[in-house]
């Protein structure tokens, strides 16, 4: 029998788990070492696999970055944290003009197995800029894969999946479920399928899609609508390049409704490209628009008005209605 | 009060700007060998050089930077570093790249616009050229980091221009760098131009060198026209980074005798006079008389070496201009180590594109 863990450990269970099976992984990023990291993510690493597998890093996280990709073109399997998704911009350019590229570039000569992982997205009332949700800025680039997981089981599998890919892997932690829930997770060393959507719960009526943290309140309004006798798909998108749309078309083929559901601002986010990909190709499936409960296109506010910008149950709820009674 | 902390940074050269000892030379200079090899090799750089800037103009290869006037430092470079160390360079190393094992119709590849100059098998473990300015600096720590953890007494070299400084990307390569006292050698080639920006709106401080300092590192400068003076720099900077003594910044001194790129034209910011006397300076000419004063190289040799690298360019430039197309299906097929199912749609239009009849078809 498995102990319940959170998310977070479910998250160091897997880098433990994977420096213990593969000598080439070596953690390193801003107090990933002594302190464990801010979310204690890497606690008792530094200890277990010493000081030249978890790097304390000086504060720079544009060094993180471009020292990741030297470290991964040498075969190492270097897992580095941003502290939070704000504080990813400066790292921009080297995931972009180098991680991504560099097996493209090289025509496989080198490559770049590294991991970048950052705890992002609003509700813990953090300090201003801890709060962002900008998975749209790195899902356009092609050669970078995107991955987020949305309970304890799915970290710990995707995460080791992350680490045995041989490219560039963002993987996003939803901060606000780190401690939300604790599940059975089994140390088995097994990685879950990336490339694929996962589908949380089937249903007939209506295709939900959402990812990281709003799963929590996507399956909540499923709960709440199924007592109506609404019966809702749920698709946890986990990886939002490349995206998995055959599973999603293949579902609003059968249910002929769409509620995408994300915590970031709408326009040209991840949820657009879903909707114009549902457009382009599963148009005559569809009975109603695609809609969609995102975050405003405005600046993420500070932690006071930080409700009224978060999506919740009551908005997916009130766009599953409107979308079933569209005619 | 009191002082906490001095420093200072030191220049050498050995050969004055007309050849002669400036002071007593090293030992291994007695013997012709390497002085010969660096005259030989730096001859072939800039006439490599000058035939690629003629393609260029005649369409048979891109926008290219041109090494004229900084072959001392490739040259140096390319014969001290081991096989086994990395080099990460930058858009300015091609004398160094070939030194190191790329073959020259990769080379012309590379700034012909074909991915494949970088695929060379011969180029090892050594990163291809980094374009956006000084992120290389970074790599090289990030390799040179790999080498730590193993335990591997290798060096990581990585090479910017004197604009590539003002970067933060420079600066906290040094700074992990001193930090964890990484085995990497930065060499600045310092040729007092980025692009239309002089040395002196660049920085500051009266040296770049000086930016180890607040690092933790050694730094220093090195006539970067004089090939004795490098070779002693280099040297040691590379023994102490595969002894675990740490990393070492070279600023070499030189002079971009060229354009920027040949997309540029350097008569609209900096003046002849300044070029005509940094011709008095450069690092050929300057070998080139300290060898015939020793009685180590003579006008046949010069002829005959002039033919053959004619040859040797020939050769290079054959193999670039008959290598055949890319399949179009590159263009996606090595973004991945598998490819996605999300491609393959695309990557089928791509290839009908491709055909003859096709849309893209040329």
């Amino acid at each position: 029998m498995s102990n319940s863990i959170t998310m977070v450990e479910a998250v160091n269970l897997a880098l433990h788990s994977e420096m213990q099976r593969d000598p080439s992984v070596v953690i390193l990023g801003e107090d990933v070492g002594v302190n464990g990291g801010v979310f204690r993510a890497t606690v008792g690493l530094r200890d277990e696999f010493g000081i030249k597998r978890v790097l304390d890093t000086p504060l720079a996280e544009t060094m993180i970055a471009g020292l990741s990709v030297g470290m991964a073109s040498q075969g190492l399997k270097p897992v580095a944290e941003i502290q939070f998704m704000g504080f990813i911009l400066p790292a921009m350019e080297h995931i972009i003009a180098h991680a991504a590229r560099l097996r493209h570039r090289t025509r496989g000569r080198l490559n770049c197995p590294m991991v970048l992982r950052v705890p992002f997205g609003g509700g813990i009332h953090a300090p201003e800029h801890h709060s962002e949700s900008t998975e749209a800025l790195f899902a356009h680039i092609p050669g970078l894969r995107v991955v987020i997981p949305s309970s304890p089981a799915r970290a710990y599998g995707l995460l080791l999946a992350a680490i045995r890919n041989p490219d560039p892997v963002l993987f996003m932690e939803p901060k606000r479920i780190y401690r939300l829930n604790a599940q059975p997770v089994e140390d088995s060393g097994k990685a879950l399928p990336l490339d694929t959507c996962y589908t949380l719960r089937e249903g007939a009526d209506i295709t939900l899609i959402s990812w990281g943290a709003m799963i929590k309140e996507t399956l909540e309004a499923a709960d709440k609508l199924a007592e109506q006798a609404i019966s809702c798909e749920v698709i946890d998108l986990v990886t939002l390049n490349p995206i998995d749309h055959k599973t999603i078309l293949a579902s609003v083929a059968k249910t002929g409704h769409c509620v995408i559901i994300h915590e970031a601002p709408k326009s040209c986010a991840v949820g657009a490209e879903i909707s114009a990909t549902i457009a382009e190709r599963g148009l005559l499936n569809l009975q109603a628009p695609v809609n969609r409960v995102t975050g405003y296109d405005t600046v993420m506010p500070y932690y006071r008005m930080e409700n009224h910008y978060m999506p919740n149950t009551a908005d997916i709820i009130d766009a599953v209605t409107s979308t079933l009674e569209f005619s | 009060m009191e002082t906490v902390f001095t420093a200072g940074v030191t220049y050498n050269s050995y050969l004055s700007e007309t050849g002669e000892p400036l002071q007593s030379l090293p030992n291994w200079t007695e013997q012709p060998d390497t002085l010969v090899r660096y005259y030989r090799n730096m001859v072939l750089a800039r006439q490599l050089d000058n035939k690629i800037i003629a393609l260029q103009r005649t369409g048979q290869i891109g926008t290219y930077a041109s090494q004229l006037g900084a072959e001392a430092i490739d040259i140096v470079l390319g014969e001290l570093m081991h096989s086994d160390d990395v080099l990460v360079p930058y858009y300015r190393n091609h004398a160094l790249q070939m030194l190191r094992g790329m073959s020259m119709a990769d080379m012309l590849s590379y700034w012909g616009g074909d991915e494949r100059g970088n695929a060379s098998v011969a180029a090892g473990e050594d990163f291809p050229v980094a374009v956006p300015i000084a992120t290389q600096a970074l790599h090289a720590t990030g390799v040179a980091t790999a080498f730590k953890i193993r335990n591997e007494k290798r060096a990581a070299v990585t090479i910017c221009g004197d604009g590539g400084t003002s970067k933060g990307d420079f600066m906290e390569a040094l700074n992990v760098a001193g930090t964890w006292q990484l085995p990497v050698v930065f060499v600045i080639n310092n040729n007092q131009w980025a692009i239309s920006v002089p040395r002196s709106l660049q920085c500051g401080a009266p040296t770049l060198a000086q930016k180890a300092i607040g690092a933790g590192i050694r730094g220093e400068q090195v006539d970067g026209n004089d090939v004795i003076a490098l070779h002693e720099s280099i040297s040691e900077a590379l023994k102490q980074a595969r002894e675990g003594k740490g990393a070492t910044l070279i600023e070499a001194i030189s002079y971009r005798l060229s354009d920027h790129t040949t997309a540029d034209d350097a008569t609209r910011y900096r003046s002849n006079e300044e070029l005509k006397a940094a011709w008095e300076r450069e690092p050929i000419k300057r070998l080139q008389t300290f060898l015939h004063s020793k009685g180590w190289w003579d006008e046949t040799q010069e002829t005959a070496w002039h033919n053959e690298v004619g040859q040797i360019i020939q050769l290079g430039l054959n193999e670039y201009l008959q290598r055949p197309p890319q399949p179009a299906s590159d263009l996606i097929d090595y973004l991945y180590a598998t490819l996605p199912d999300a491609l393959k749609e695309q990557r089928e239009r791509l290839i009908r594109n491709a055909q003859p009849g096709g849309n893209h078809h040329e």
